[in-house]
C-alpha cells in the first residue's frame, strides 16, 4: 500500500532564492562565451579532425576558456574519448561504433507527476527554450577530467514548462534502447536502458544544462545525440545521454550505475575528493590533455559556492 | 626444417611478436595515435601484455609434452622475461604518471585499493624469479629454483585477478584470461600428467632450461631484470 506523504518543498518555493544569487557566477561563465564572440577571433583554438564532423567550429570558441581560466579540451579529444557503454565499454567505442546510429527525427516521452505529460517531437519540445555555450569541467568517476563548452538550455526551462505537481520529487531520464544501431547494448553489460536521475532541486538548479551541442555544433552521436544531461558538480556517468523519456517521481530512482554496483555507486554522485572510489583515489585526476594525474580535484568539482546549500546537513560519505 | 633451424625459428618469432606491443605503444606516442589519454592506453596494453606473456610461458611446458619436442623448453626464459619486462613498464608508468613519483600516495592505494594490492603482489612474486633466470642462480639454486620458480602460478593468478578486480562492467576478458590459466594449471596436475603421458618425461618437470642457452641469452636476462631492480 502506498501512503502519500505531504511533500517537503512546496511547488512554490522549488526554486530557492540562492539559486538566483548564484546567477552571477555562471553568468560570469556564459559571458566568457559571448567575449569570444564579441571578438571574432580568427584561429580556432580546438583543431580536431573528425570524419563525421562536417561544419566548422565557430570562431568563438578560439579563446574561450572556463570561468577558472582553464583551456578547453580540443573537439577531436571530447568527441573521440568518453564512456557510452551503449556503444561499447571502450573509450574509442562510441566515436567509432555510432556510425550507425540516427539521433533523427526524435521524440521525448514525458511522463509521471506533471500536468503535461505525452511525447514529443524534440523540435516542440525545445522550441522557444534559450540556447547558451556553458563551459564546463567534465570530472569521471576513473579520475581523468576535460574542460567541455556544451552548448544546450537550463533544465530547469523545460521542466518548468511541463509544470511538475507538487509531489514530484525527482526526475528521472532513460536512454534509448536500439540495439540495432548501439552495438553495446546487443548484450547485457548493463541493465537496459540506462537510466539516470536527479533531486528535483538539483534539476532546477541553474548550473543544470539539457544539452544538445558541443563546441557550437550539433551533438555528435557518440557524445549522446541529441540530447544529453550534464550536472557539471556530479561525476560524468550522471549525464545521461539520447534522452527518450523524462519522468517525474515521488521515489528516488534506481540509477544503472548504483544498480549495477550498489557499493561503489549512489545516486547522488556529487564530485568529492574526500570521498574514495573502491578503485579511484578521488583526491587528484588527469586533466586531459596532461599526462599525469596530479590536478588536484576540487569539490563539488569547483562549484561549491553555487550547490553546496543543496547538500546542507546531508553526509556526503554515506550519500555518495 | 631442422630442429635447430626451428627453434632459431621460434625465438625470431617470440621476438618479434613480444617486442610488437611495446614497439606499436612508441609509435603511436610520437604520432598521436593512442588518442586523448595516452597513458591510458599505455597501462592498458602493457598490463594485458603482461597477462598474455604470463600465459605464453605457462603453455610452453604443457606444450613440450604434449608434442614431446623438448628444444621447446628454450622459450620459457625469454617468454617469462619478456612478461617481467611488461609488468615493469606497466608499474612505472603507474608509479610515474598516476602516483607522480609520490611513494605516499602509491602506498596508500596499495594499501587501499584491492586490485593494486594483488597487482603489487604479482609483480612482487616476479621480481625473484626474473632475477634468479641467469645460469649462475639455476646452479646454486638446485632444487629449490624449481619451487622458487613455482611462484609463476601464483603471479599468473594474481595478474588475472588484479584484471578483474578493475574490470567495471563486462567481466569477459579477464574471465576467458582465468578460465585459460586454470588449464595451464590443471594440465600441470597428476592427474593429466600421469594420464595423458605415461611415459612421459617426470623428474624434468619445470626443470630449469640450464643447457643449450646461448652466452646472448644469458647476458640478456641478466640485464633486464637488472633494469628492473632499478625501475
Amino acid at each position: 500500500m502506498l501512503i502519500r506523504r505531504p511533500p517537503d518543498i512546496l511547488s512554490s518555493e522549488i526554486t530557492p532564492e540562492s539559486v538566483y544569487v548564484n546567477r552571477r557566477s555562471f553568468i560570469r561563465a556564459a559571458a566568457v562565451g559571448t567575449a569570444g564572440l564579441a571578438m571574432g577571433a580568427s584561429g580556432l583554438a580546438a583543431g580536431g579532425v573528425d570524419h563525421r564532423r562536417r561544419q566548422e567550429i565557430p570562431a568563438r570558441f578560439a579563446e574561450m576558456r572556463s570561468e577558472l581560466d582553464e583551456e578547453l579540451n580540443s573537439y577531436e579529444a571530447v568527441t573521440t574519448y568518453n564512456n557510452f557503454y551503449e556503444f561499447g565499454t571502450g573509450k574509442e567505442d562510441p566515436h567509432e561504433n555510432s556510425g550507425d546510429f540516427r539521433p533523427l527525427p526524435w521524440k521525448v516521452t514525458v511522463g509521471g507527476l506533471c500536468n503535461k505529460p505525452g511525447d514529443y517531437d524534440l523540435d516542440d519540445l525545445l522550441s522557444g527554450l534559450t540556447m547558451e555555450d556553458r563551459v564546463y569541467r567534465l570530472r569521471c568517476v576513473e579520475a581523468w577530467s576535460m574542460v567541455i563548452p556544451w552548448y544546450g538550455f537550463q533544465l530547469s526551462s523545460l521542466l518548468n514548462r511541463l509544470e511538475p505537481t507538487g509531489n514530484a520529487r525527482y526526475v528521472m531520464f532513460k536512454t534509448v534502447v536500439r540495439p540495432e544501431e548501439m552495438p553495446g547494448q546487443r548484450r547485457a553489460i548493463l541493465n537496459w536502458p540506462y537510466v539516470e536521475g536527479l533531486r528535483m532541486d538539483e534539476a532546477m538548479h541553474p548550473l543544470t544544462i539539457l544539452a544538445t551541442g558541443v563546441y557550437g555544433l550539433d551533438l555528435p552521436n557518440q557524445n549522446g545525440a541529441p540530447l544529453r544531461l550534464v550536472v557539471p558538480w556530479k561525476y560524468g556517468f550522471k549525464g545521461v545521454k539520447s534522452i527518450v523519456s523524462i519522468d517525474f517521481v515521488e521515489e528516488m530512482p534506481l540509477n544503472t550505475w548504483q544498480e549495477q554496483t550498489p557499493n561503489e555507486y549512489g545516486f547522488f554522485a556529487n564530485v568529492n575528493p574526500n570521498v574514495s572510489h573502491p578503485r579511484w583515489s578521488q583526491a587528484r585526476e588527469r586533466r586531459l590533455p596532461s599526462a599525469f594525474r596530479s590536478h588536484e580535484t576540487l569539490m563539488f568539482n569547483g562549484y561549491a559556492d553555487q550547490v553546496q546549500h543543496l547538500y546542507a546537513g546531508m553526509d556526503l560519505e554515506r550519500w555518495k | 626444417m631442422s630442429p635447430r633451424r626451428a627453434i632459431l625459428g621460434s625465438k625470431v618469432v617470440l621476438w618479434l611478436g613480444a617486442l610488437t606491443p611495446g614497439a606499436w605503444l612508441a609509435v603511436g606516442m610520437y604520432t598521436g595515435a593512442l588518442g586523448p589519454n595516452p597513458i591510458e592506453k599505455l597501462t592498458h596494453v602493457t598490463g594485458m601484455t603482461t597477462l598474455v606473456l604470463l600465459l605464453v610461458t605457462l603453455t610452453v611446458t604443457p606444450a613440450r609434452r604434449l608434442t614431446g619436442w623438448n628444444p621447446l623448453i628454450k622459450l620459457r626464459r625469454p617468454l617469462g622475461l619478456f612478461a617481467f619486462f611488461y609488468a615493469v613498464v606497466h608499474f612505472s608508468i603507474w608509479f610515474v604518471f598516476d602516483m607522480v613519483f609520490n611513494v605516499g600516495w602509491m602506498l596508500e592505494d596499495i594499501a587501499e585499493r584491492r586490485f593494486i594490492t594483488v597487482g603489487m603482489a604479482a609483480l612482487l612474486v616476479l621480481t625473484p624469479l626474473a632475477v634468479t633466470s641467469t645460469r649462475g642462480w639455476i646452479r646454486r639454486l638446485g632444487k629449490r629454483w624449481v619451487k622458487l620458480h613455482r611462484g609463476i602460478y601464483l603471479a599468473a593468478a594474481l595478474g588475472v585477478v588484479h584484471y578483474y578486480w578493475l574490470i567495471k562492467a563486462d567481466s569477459r576478458l579477464p574471465l576467458l584470461l582465468g578460465a585459460c590459466l586454470a588449464v595451464l594449471l590443471l594440465a600441470r596436475t597428476p592427474l593429466v600428467t600421469k594420464r595423458r603421458f605415461p611415459g612421459g618425461p617426470k623428474e624434468d618437470r619445470g626443470a630449469p632450461a640450464t643447457r643449450d642457452q646461448g652466452g646472448a641469452d644469458g647476458r640478456r636476462s641478466t640485464r633486464v631484470s637488472g633494469s628492473a631492480r632499478t625501475g
